[in-house]
């Protein structure tokens, strides 16, 4: 079958203008580069994955085309990249799946920087990988045979340890798109597997380091990209959200996420419903009047919009069954009944 | 530009670090030199597990009488004495650094059964168990602050006064050529899979590493020893792990008959990886195939199961050959897997040439003799990955610091230059590659004969002088690929050219070694290796070391 493969391509040595009349998905949100697109035409079986396209170029239409790639079966992790504007590992992304009339684009995402055509910088993933301590901190002395722990402890581990670090997940993240200092799903699902490994020493240390405002685990804004991109499923989100569970267990409560999750649920508790302009002051704190004051112009678009539902916020009719829902589910924004464990901590926002 | 270290491994799989993060530990200033990150390394596709002797009914006699006996006796016994004496402690090293082995009831590591093995010893990570050891080694190499000079593609060995003085690589991400050197060397580039076509190995299994010592002086032994697997996935060749007949998984022909009953009585579907892939290889001739290829049959073992301990197969089998092992068969053929042969090395990693080291794949010991046993080749990387850079470490120690290579490098330089500004002269890297893998396949492979093997070595030697012609269709400096695969179809071609030797001094069948024309093993000429050394056109051989296990009749 005959297929169209336009191939985002850059060279460092001979830097390109953008082809503007060639399809391609515009960027959302560019720290990119110039690239220019080229079409090739190959003819392969409708199972055949992208990479297969990409490989048969690089091998017989044009030598200088260059991607890395190794085991051609989604277990090494080398062939990630934007194809037809989301991530995806080449190799697992069939033509005939991907393809539309024919044609399929793959190109560097626009959130990296390409070294040259599909190649893109890891140098900030595995900052972010080495930043998070990957690494077990021992609990004294070593016993002499294995760590006796629990069949279930471990098996828990495995989705993340089944983490092939493509970079699909940071590739698709709206929050590292706007704020590079984040961690990204990646780098926090790898925390999340130290820090809840029995075996592991640091677990505090670490729950202090992954609540950093600007670059943990509140940075996080639930847009679902990376368990939607996600290869191997991973879900880097989910281990996110076990982190945020644990670092409130732990009492890492001081910070802008938890007031903020806090506040959010207060307001559906008592009212039904979410009072957006009470919820920046709980946030932030209402003495931070820096902080308040950078979220007006946010909150007179949203006024202007109609997203601001009243300024007068009151229950909703039948809220009491909204509370006992809250008191049936318990944990942190429950009935908050004496000796119950904070154990639910983000039920409220997803799992109902 | 010139970088000193102390010990430069080449090679950055299971065997590359664990030998880096030894010599690191030793004391030694260390660097890893690889042409992939460290993650991208091959040994993220072992999927089954690692062997050790650790449950209290299983001992390393028991362990080692297995791999000797798979090895057909091919193996040196001393060698895989320390492996499985060694194996216990290397197990339970890795527990403690963080790898999540699956669990018993109590707590405890626990086992899954192996082909080829009498006790269930093989440990475990879901089928995702040499990425999990790769990783975690990874991080080990980040803790201890080992420097990695990551895709640099190494294109040659510094060899002066008889010794090895370190290599020269390409940068590949700025372009640049550079001289590391060092006292002692350890090669870890594992496998040739690329040598033949299909395989199961990842692009990058080139025997890079195989070559440049080869070239430098060090022999290569028993490179005709070369694995099929029973189970790779029809079409792309990938493979599926021993670990779904080691949860109870079928092998079945056309007819729905389990096949193995007539060729392993006792062991069936877990008999040694040869004496399976030998069997399908004449159900399909001998027309009980299906379209080829003949059923790994998992349906029985339920969707729980499957999903449990089976996901990464179950889902390779969906992506890449749409079937679903839930509720259907899935087609499949034995296809070229790994080398037991390799550059040969003794039990601490040396090989013949002064501060070279080799270990894990590329290196052979000889561990594996004519047949590795599954879930013994992650072991490998591990105990002889670490006695090599403890040994490597030594010698850097009591060394003085070279001086030598300045020219080596110089000469490089010219060199791949010169290969860069090469006219295009009608042959591409990528269609001759696949010439020698075709052949490979053809006359290498699970059967052989000698009208077929000097067809093979016709192909090579025409191969060689065509590889002479081939042109590099990228003239950028970042990132060159095309350049890189054109040095890698050198190394390949070096590594075909001793397999198909070796395979047609070998006058017997053994292990892997199949030959229609000698179907039988012959103990008493053939207990001996096949030596290749670099510029000598005959052979050398070696006894086989043997210790408390004489060869005998090799029924499963």
């Amino acid at each position: 079958m005959e297929w169209t493969v336009v191939v985002g391509r850059y060279n460092p040595e001979e830097p390109t203008e953008p082809d503007e009349s060639l399809p391609g998905p515009p960027p959302p949100f560019a720290r990119g580069f110039p690239k220019s697109y080229q079409e090739y035409a190959v003819d392969l079986p409708p199972h055949a994955a992208v990479l297969d396209a990409l490989i048969y170029i690089r091998e017989y239409v044009d030598e200088s085309l260059v991607v890395r790639c190794a085991c051609r079966s989604a277990i090494c992790g080398s062939c990630a990249m934007w194809i037809n504007g989301h991530a995806n590992l080449a190799c697992k992304s069939r033509l005939d799946k991907f393809a539309v009339d024919g044609k399929v684009t793959v190109e560097v995402a626009p959130s990296m920087r390409a070294v040259k055509d599909l190649v893109w910088d890891m140098t900030a993933f595995w900052q972010k990988h080495r930043a998070v301590m990957p690494w077990l901190e021992e609990k004294g002395p070593v016993p002499e045979r294995e760590y006796r722990v629990p069949a279930a402890a471990m098996e828990n581990l495995v989705q993340e340890v089944s983490c092939i670090s493509c970079g699909a997940c940071l590739m698709d993240c709206e929050s590292f798109a706007v704020n590079p200092d984040f961690l990204g799903p990646h780098a926090l699902a790898k925390a999340y597997r130290y820090a809840d490994d029995p075996r592991d020493a640091a677990t505090e240390d670490r729950l202090t380091r992954y609540s950093e405002p600007r670059s943990g685990i509140w940075e996080c804004t639930h847009c679902y990209e990376c368990v939607q991109q996600c290869p191997k499923g991973v879900a880097p989100m989910d281990q996110i959200l076990k982190l945020r569970r644990m670092a409130v267990q732990a009492g890492q409560t001081d910070n802008n996420g938890t007031r903020h999750a806090d506040a959010f649920a207060d307001s559906v508790r008592h009212t039904g419903r979410l009072d957006e302009l009470a919820l920046v002051p709980k946030s932030y704190g209402i003495f931070n009047i820096g902080a308040n004051l950078k979220q007006l112009p946010g909150a007179w678009n949203l006024l202007r919009a109609g997203k601001l539902l009243s300024m007068l916020h009151g229950p909703i009719p039948g809220v009491q069954r909204i509370r006992d829902v809250f008191d049936k589910v318990g944990g942190r924004f429950g009935g908050r009944r004496d000796g119950e464990a904070i154990d639910a901590y983000d039920r409220p926002f997803h799992r109902l | 530009m010139a970088f000193d270290h102390d010990v430069v491994v080449l090679g950055a799989g299971l065997a590359g670090m664990r030998a880096g993060l030894e010599a690191a530990r030793s004391g030694a200033d260390v660097a890893i030199v690889s042409k992939v990150h460290p993650v991208r390394s091959h040994s993220n596709a072992a999927q089954g597990g690692i062997n050790a002797a650790l449950a209290p009914e299983d001992s390393w006699e028991l362990h080692a009488f297995d791999t000797v006996k798979g090895a057909d006796y091919l193996a040196d016994q001393d060698a895989v004495e320390i492996l499985c004496r060694e194996a216990p402690g290397d197990i339970i090293e890795l527990e403690h650094m963080g790898v999540v082995f699956y669990r018993d009831e109590e707590g405890k590591l626990g086992t899954r059964a192996f082909g080829g093995a009498s006790r269930a010893r093989t440990y475990f990570v879901g089928d995702i168990t040499g990425q999990a050891l790769l990783y975690t080694l990874y991080d080990q190499i980040l803790k201890a602050g080992v420097r990695v000079y990551e895709e640099w593609f190494a294109t040659s060995l510094v060899v002066a006064e008889g010794a090895c003085r370190g290599l020269i690589a390409l940068d590949m991400l700025h372009g640049d050529i550079h001289l590391l050197r060092a006292k002692a060397v350890i090669v870890c580039t594992g496998g040739i899979g690329r040598v033949f076509e299909p395989s199961t190995n990842a692009l990058i299994c080139t025997g890079d590493g195989m070559s440049l010592a080869y070239r430098a002086g060090a022999p290569l032994m028993d490179m005709e020893m070369v694995q099929y697997h029973p189970t790779t996935l029809k079409g792309s060749g990938f493979l599926l792990s021993e670990a779904a007949r080691g949860e109870g998984a079928y092998l079945l022909n056309a007819a729905g008959e389990r096949f193995m009953e007539r060729y392993a009585p006792k062991s069936l579907e877990l008999a040694s990886r040869d004496v399976v892939s030998r069997a399908e290889t004449k159900e399909i001739a001998q027309g009980r195939g299906v379209d080829g290829c003949v059923l790994l049959d998992c349906r029985h073992l339920g969707k729980d199961v499957i999903m449990r301990k089976l996901p990464q197969i179950h889902e390779l089998a969906l992506d890449f050959a749409g079937v679903d092992m839930i509720t259907d068969p899935v087609p499949i053929r034995p296809g070229m897997h790994y080398a037991m042969g390799g550059i040969k090395t003794d039990v601490d990693g040396k090989t013949r040439v002064p501060g070279l080291y080799a270990a894990g794949e590329c290196a052979c010991v000889s561990l594996h003799g004519g047949n590795r046993l599954g879930a013994n080749s992650l072991l490998d990387t591990l105990v002889f990955g670490r006695r090599a850079g403890r040994e490597a470490a030594a010698r850097a120690m009591e060394t003085e610091p070279s001086k030598h290579g300045e020219n080596v490098l110089a000469d490089e330089q010219r060199r791949l230059r010169a290969l860069l500004e090469r006219p295009y002269l009608g042959e591409t890297h990528a269609r001759l590659r696949l010439e020698m893998g075709t052949a490979m396949d053809r006359y290498v492979a699970v059967e052989r004969d000698a009208g077929g093997l000097a067809k093979a070595l016709e192909e090579i030697r025409t191969l060689r002088e065509r590889y002479e012609r081939v042109s590099v269709g990228d003239k950028g400096r970042i990132y060159n690929q095309a350049l890189t695969f054109v040095l890698e179809l050198g190394f390949m071609l070096d590594c075909a050219d001793a397999a198909v030797r070796s395979a047609i001094a070998r006058t017997e069948s053994r292990g892997a070694q199949y030959r229609t024309d000698f179907p039988e093993r012959n103990d008493a000429e053939w207990l001996k290796h096949v030596l290749i050394v670099h510029g000598r056109s005959d052979p050398e051989y070696l006894p086989v070391t043997i210790t408390r296990w004489q060869p005998e009749a090799r029924t499963y």
